[in-house]
């Protein structure tokens, strides 16, 4: 009841008839509050070190303590880890220059292009990404030829091509929403401006979708980020890999939960911040998705 | 018939379809499509559930349940699939007791199976309370009070008036999450659970023939989604309300 002061009893001498009002149920619930964030960082460092602890206190006497073994490791997993953000970073780019062009070719006046870019979109949207990696690992060439020069193919790079197809089928997507998102108002005012087309697309279209583009564009990459633990398992060294290996070395059962909540914790850390930018934009820009 | 013509295929162009024609390499086949489709059914179903029962909790009046939700949700929304799987198949998985087999053998109290259900089920219901909140923030507050105001109680008001129109917003979110989760359930292959990757990729590595299964792979996957992207198409069709537009 403190949330109405002027309901509190004395406030006035005058015979007052107050207004009934039953206390209320559901729409204080329906929208849920702003997240808690420091609340919800520090339920998952209690977790984590609640399970650390317990890690402790299972060591065999004599033996390293988790702790211990914790830190001797996290510089190697954080290696790892790095690794994964730099091939976040390189299926990005590639993916989103495939993408931007196969979207725009999506709203081509050319049918076939139009069609051709559509397909594409939707089987490699449509694909498993772990399927996708497979694919490209295993079909493309380890060197290609071109003129006499040999480009050799290491796994990383196949690694990349395979994980920039799903991301550039879905940057295509977000482009031609973010296109078709501008109305056509200006398409034809454009036009009637002497724009060509392309100059309409460029100059004009673009730049106004590429904020509406954004916030989308940031949560593919935090998915991203996420699937490129995926290279594991077609046998690269990242993060998961290192984090596995580490286990085996030490071969201690009671370690497995915090190694593990470790490398999950340095994902979120990472993907944590982007997620909230993205909602941020996406209220500062007003974008209903 | 087919088998004719695949094995034909396979003589003439060198084409091996293996799963077409050989009884051994389809059953292999089938076995984990049949897998992929059971982890897949199961976790749309405990997903859903999740997400439902995550926004009754998040819409609740208690500090503590908002708070586990909020962890919940943004904790498997924001850390790999891969990493989340390997963590309940290895960590956890290795806490768990093992029970007699009857053959005299150990086995573990959850199946791989069983943890890639369970951590699928718990990375889609994290999605799923998103959307299912966000679907519910779209109702709007006038109709929320008018039901209030008819005396409905909080179960009543979800059950009656906000969950069937928030449903119905909320689809099409609903829908890019499952074909996801569909997608995801590759990633059981990474803890040895025999479905249709791995079955693939064992048919492969025995008949050398990566090429043509990857593609049978690829176009099953699409065939799988697009079943499930027509039955959501439909089931959002039939629950349209005329003039209820999203």
């Amino acid at each position: 009841m403190s949330g109405y002061p002027a309901m509190r009893a004395g406030a006035t001498d005058l015979a007052v008839l107050k207004p009934f009002r039953a206390p209320p149920i559901a729409p204080t619930g329906l929208a849920a509050p702003a997240m808690l964030s420091t609340g919800m960082l520090a339920t998952l460092a209690v977790v984590f070190c609640a399970s650390l602890a317990l890690a402790q206190n299972a060591a065999p006497a004599g033996r390293d303590g988790a702790v211990t073994i914790l830190l001797r490791w996290a510089p190697l997993i954080f290696q790892g880890f790095l690794f994964n953000i730099l091939i976040s970073f390189l299926s990005m780019a590639l993916g989103t220059i495939v993408g931007v062009l196969v979207g725009i070719a999506q709203v081509s006046l050319v049918a076939p292009l139009r069609r051709t870019a559509w397909g594409l979109t939707q089987f490699f949207r449509n694909a498993p990404w772990l399927v996708l990696l497979f694919y490209a690992m295993f079909l493309l060439p380890f060197e290609f030829r071109v003129f006499g020069l040999t480009i050799a193919f290491p796994a990383w790079v196949k690694a990349i091509i395979g994980l920039a197809l799903p991301v550039a089928a879905n940057v295509s997507e977000i482009v031609r929403g973010g296109i078709r998102s501008i109305p056509s108002g200006q398409w034809e005012s454009a036009e009637s401006l002497a724009f060509t087309r392309r100059q309409t697309m460029w100059m004009i279209i673009l730049p106004q979708a590429f904020k509406r583009m954004l916030p989308p564009w940031m949560n593919l990459y935090a998915i991203l980020t996420m699937a490129t633990t995926l290279i594991s398992v077609v046998g690269i060294q990242d993060g998961l890999t290192i984090t596995r290996a580490a286990l085996v070395a030490e071969s201690r059962p009671e370690l497995m939960i915090p190694m593990y909540l470790l490398l999950l914790l340095m994902f979120f850390a990472y993907c944590y911040p982007i997620a909230r930018v993205t909602i941020a934009l996406e209220r500062r820009f007003n974008v209903k998705v | 018939m087919i088998a004719a013509f695949f094995e034909r295929l396979n003589d003439v162009y060198g084409w091996n379809f293996s799963v077409f024609y050989d009884a051994f390499d389809r059953s292999r086949f089938l076995t984990g499509l049949w897998t992929t489709i059971y982890i897949c059914v199961v976790s749309i179903f405990a997903s859903l559930a999740l997400g439902l029962i995550g926004v009754w909790v998040a819409g609740s009046n208690s500090r503590l349940g908002r708070l586990v939700v909020r962890a919940y949700v943004q904790f498997f929304r924001n850390t790999p699939p891969l990493v989340q799987l390997s963590f309940f198949y290895f960590a956890v998985g290795s806490l768990l007791p093992t029970v007699g087999d009857g053959f005299g053998g150990q086995s573990p109290l959850v199946s791989g199976t069983g943890w890639a259900i369970i951590a699928f089920s718990l990375f889609a219901g994290a999605f799923n309370v998103e959307i299912f909140r966000a679907g519910i923030e779209a109702v709007p507050e006038t109709t929320v009070e008018a039901a209030e105001s008819l005396g409905y109680r909080r179960f009543q008001l979800y059950r009656y008036i906000v969950l069937p129109l928030a449903f119905r917003v909320c689809l099409p979110a609903l829908n890019n999450n499952l074909v996801n989760l569909v997608k995801t359930t590759t990633l059981a292959y990474a803890i040895g659970v025999p479905e249709l990757l791995y079955a693939a990729s064992q048919i492969w590595s025995e008949m050398f023939n990566v090429r043509e299964m990857m593609n049978v792979l690829l176009v099953t996957y699409v065939l799988l989604v697009g079943v499930l992207v027509w039955i959501m198409g439909r089931w959002e069709r039939a629950m349209r309300i005329p003039g209820y537009s999203t």
